[in-house]
């Protein structure tokens, strides 16, 4: 459960200062499917940084599972990136020089996993993520952009988080593969209930989830259901 | 975040990125071997030296014709004035307390024939105590004797390096007879060889009686040196004080500063000759110290050109989970391992290079454990502050500012 009380967030870099979040409030409930629209710069991208416990509000409260997130201490905020979040990010940030299985594996060392299970932990998340096992041992930066983005997704979902932040998963993705993704994060949804978070600019995309928040310049324009959700029908990996 | 891990996580960081882990390490190790390979030298250099100024001699004072060194006027060539006499060495000897022995010697320079090959050496004519004095050893034959000294016999004792300039059919020398300076002399020994060189090469030396070579030679009652041993080392500057006080009263000379001879102590030779070699141990220090500090400086530069990379590396490592302790922990390890390995290596290849130069007889080198310890200590201190210290600051930002790092 995702609520979020007048968030605002100003950015300071020197003298300039600049508000990317005006005080933002709405609530997810825990297996909603959302998405989250906007032109660009209207600050998507600042907000899941916050929601991810990636970074914190200069206002406003943050509750998720019903504790203050805004006053946890740096470790308090790991252990939940840890245990609860799995995050995609718009630039991806795989591990250089580092193979791909390893990548996906990176945060279950943190989450003190098993060895002997991590390996199979990855290869499963590496295939709901929709990329060909030839590529498993290639190093990262021998990957191209869709590839890149597939394992991204992979090491977000490897740790079974409650929750999945995809900023823009889908950008770097051609029709199809796009739709294995999306189908992928309705069945995480559907099936294990879920509570999935995306980003996007595309309508197309944003008719995939249950909810459609449009933010522009920092506000919450609209928030409504979506009724004519998009459905994957049937998908083979 | 298991040790397994911990190690995992190193060793992968370090292999991923084997230019700049080689690089790393190459500054270390050229920092740390340069060190301990010039220390050994200097080190190796010092006890040569001192090694070579104690086969001269055994507690050596040596009294030399001439004015002591002053200011002014002008300077006699030690050992060319005629002030020294046996009638001052023999009141040495006698009145002079804890002496070991006491050698005359009359130099000179002359060209030696042989078989119809010559040479241009040096003589001196001298004492049976010579031997003992001056720690020279006869191979072959034997050294001449008082009677020789007592009846001016015209008996000489020859260098290894003489031997091989005049005899080069490498025929016996002993027996065979030499002419120096239309003198026929006769060989009755060859010395073992000193191994020494440059001014005093006692090997390219001729040894007779000191009053065969006044008589047949100089053709005058003076000395050229006297060398006085004392018995122990410590006595060396009580005999060299007595010495002085017994001559300046031989010469009825009041004022010290005007002695028309000077004496030189061996002791005093080692501890100038050991200063300047100090001198120059401290000179290669500073070039290895030199190199220490640009392989510092090189370990540092890759070290801090990587933090950006390595700052969103800590950020993405944060994102996915990780605590500050994690990070900080494996940025530690990491640091240690590079600059150990680069370490090991250094002190090894240090090692290696000194007992190169010590093989192949340039000089016996010691590795002294001081300079080893202080070269690693210097590159690790240097490595883990490096490596350690920005990855510790990184590891306090929150994951998206050390992902935007610049
Ligand atoms: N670290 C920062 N310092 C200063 N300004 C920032 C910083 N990060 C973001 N901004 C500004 O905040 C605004 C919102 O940025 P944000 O990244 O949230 O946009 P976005 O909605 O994700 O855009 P896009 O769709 O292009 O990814 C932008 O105008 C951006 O310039
Ligand atoms: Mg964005």
């Amino acid at each position: 459960m995702i609520e979020v009380t007048d968030i605002t967030k100003t950015y300071q870099s020197g003298d300039t200062s600049f508000q990317a979040l005006k005080g933002v409030s709405f609530s997810i409930n825990d297996g909603e499917f959302v998405a989250i629209m906007g032109p660009s710069g209207s600050g998507k991208s600042t907000l899941m940084h916050i929601l991810g416990c990636l970074d914190t509000p200069t206002s406003g409260t943050y509750f998720l599972d019903g504790k203050d997130v805004s006053t946890m201490s740096d470790d308090a905020l790991a252990d939940i990136r840890r245990d609860k979040i799995g995050f995609v990010f718009q630039s991806f940030n795989l591990l250089p020089r580092t193979t791909v299985l390893r990548n996906v594996t990176l945060p279950l060392i943190y989450a003190n996993e098993l060895p002997e299970k991590r390996e199979a932990d990855a290869r499963a998340a590496l295939q709901s993520a929709g990329l060909d096992e030839r590529y498993y041992t290639h190093k990262s930066n021998q990957l191209s952009g869709g590839q890149i983005q597939r394992v991204a997704i992979a090491r977000a979902l490897v740790n079974n988080p409650t929750m999945i932040l995809a900023d823009e998963p889908t950008g770097n993705l051609d029709t199809r593969t796009g739709e294995i993704v999306l189908g992928t994060f309705q069945q995480l949804n559907e099936t294990l209930g879920r509570t999935v978070v995306l980003i996007t600019h595309e309508p197309e995309v944003a008719e995939h989830a249950d909810r459609i928040i449009v933010i522009r310049d920092g506000v919450i324009v609209s928030d409504a259901k979506n009724y004519k959700k998009r459905k994957v029908e049937h998908h083979d990996y | 975040m298991t040790t397994n891990d911990i190690l995992h996580e190193t060793y992968s960081a370090l292999s991923a990125n084997k230019v700049r882990t080689g690089l790393t390490m190459l500054g270390i190790i050229i920092g740390i071997s340069s060190v301990i390979a010039m220390v050994s030298i200097g080190n190796g250099a010092q006890s040569s030296i001192a090694a070579s100024i104690q086969s001269i001699g055994s507690n050596l004072v040596i009294v030399t014709p001439g004015a002591q060194r002053s200011f002014g006027g002008p300077q006699q060539a030690r050992g060319s004035a005629q002030t020294l006499t046996v009638a001052d060495g023999q009141a040495i000897q006698s009145q002079v307390a804890n002496i070991g022995s006491i050698a005359f010697d009359v130099t000179s320079r002359e060209q030696v024939v042989a078989k119809g090959t010559n040479t241009n050496t040096s003589i001196t004519g001298t004492t049976p105590s010579y031997t003992t004095v001056r720690n020279v050893e006869v191979d072959d034959g034997n050294f001449f004797t008082e009677e020789d000294v007592a009846s001016s016999n015209k008996v000489a004792v020859v260098g290894p390096t003489v031997v091989t300039d005049l005899f080069l059919d490498g025929s016996e020398p002993v027996g065979q007879q030499i002419r120096i300076n239309n003198g026929i002399y006769t060989i009755i020994g060859v010395t073992k060889s000193k191994g020494g060189s440059g001014f005093s090469n006692a090997d390219d030396a001729i040894y007779m009686p000191y009053t065969t070579a006044q008589h047949y030679l100089t053709g005058n009652q003076y000395l050229s040196e006297i060398d006085v041993s004392a018995a122990t080392a410590d006595d060396t500057t009580q005999v060299q004080n007595d010495v002085t006080t017994l001559l300046l009263a031989q010469h009825h000379i009041s004022d010290p500063t005007k002695a028309d001879f000077s004496t030189l102590n061996q002791s005093d030779i080692i501890a100038t000759a050991s200063s300047v070699t100090g001198t120059f141990t401290i000179l290669l220090a500073a070039v290895a110290g030199i190199s220490l500090l640009v392989g510092g400086i090189g370990i540092m530069n890759m070290m801090l050109t990587t933090v950006t990379e390595r700052t969103r590396e800590i950020g993405l490592r944060k994102a996915i989970g990780a605590k500050k302790s994690d990070i900080n922990t494996q940025f530690l390890i990491e640091s240690i391992m590079l600059t150990f390995t680069g370490g090991v290596i250094g002190v090894i290849l240090g090692w290696v290079i000194s007992l190169v130069v010590s093989k192949l007889g340039i000089i016996q080198t010691s590795v002294s454990v001081s300079s080893v310890l202080l070269a690693f200590g210097v590159s690790a201190f240097i490595g883990v502050v490096f490596g350690y210290y920005p990855a510790r600051r990184a590891s306090n930002l929150n994951p998206i500012e050390a992902l935007r790092y610049e």
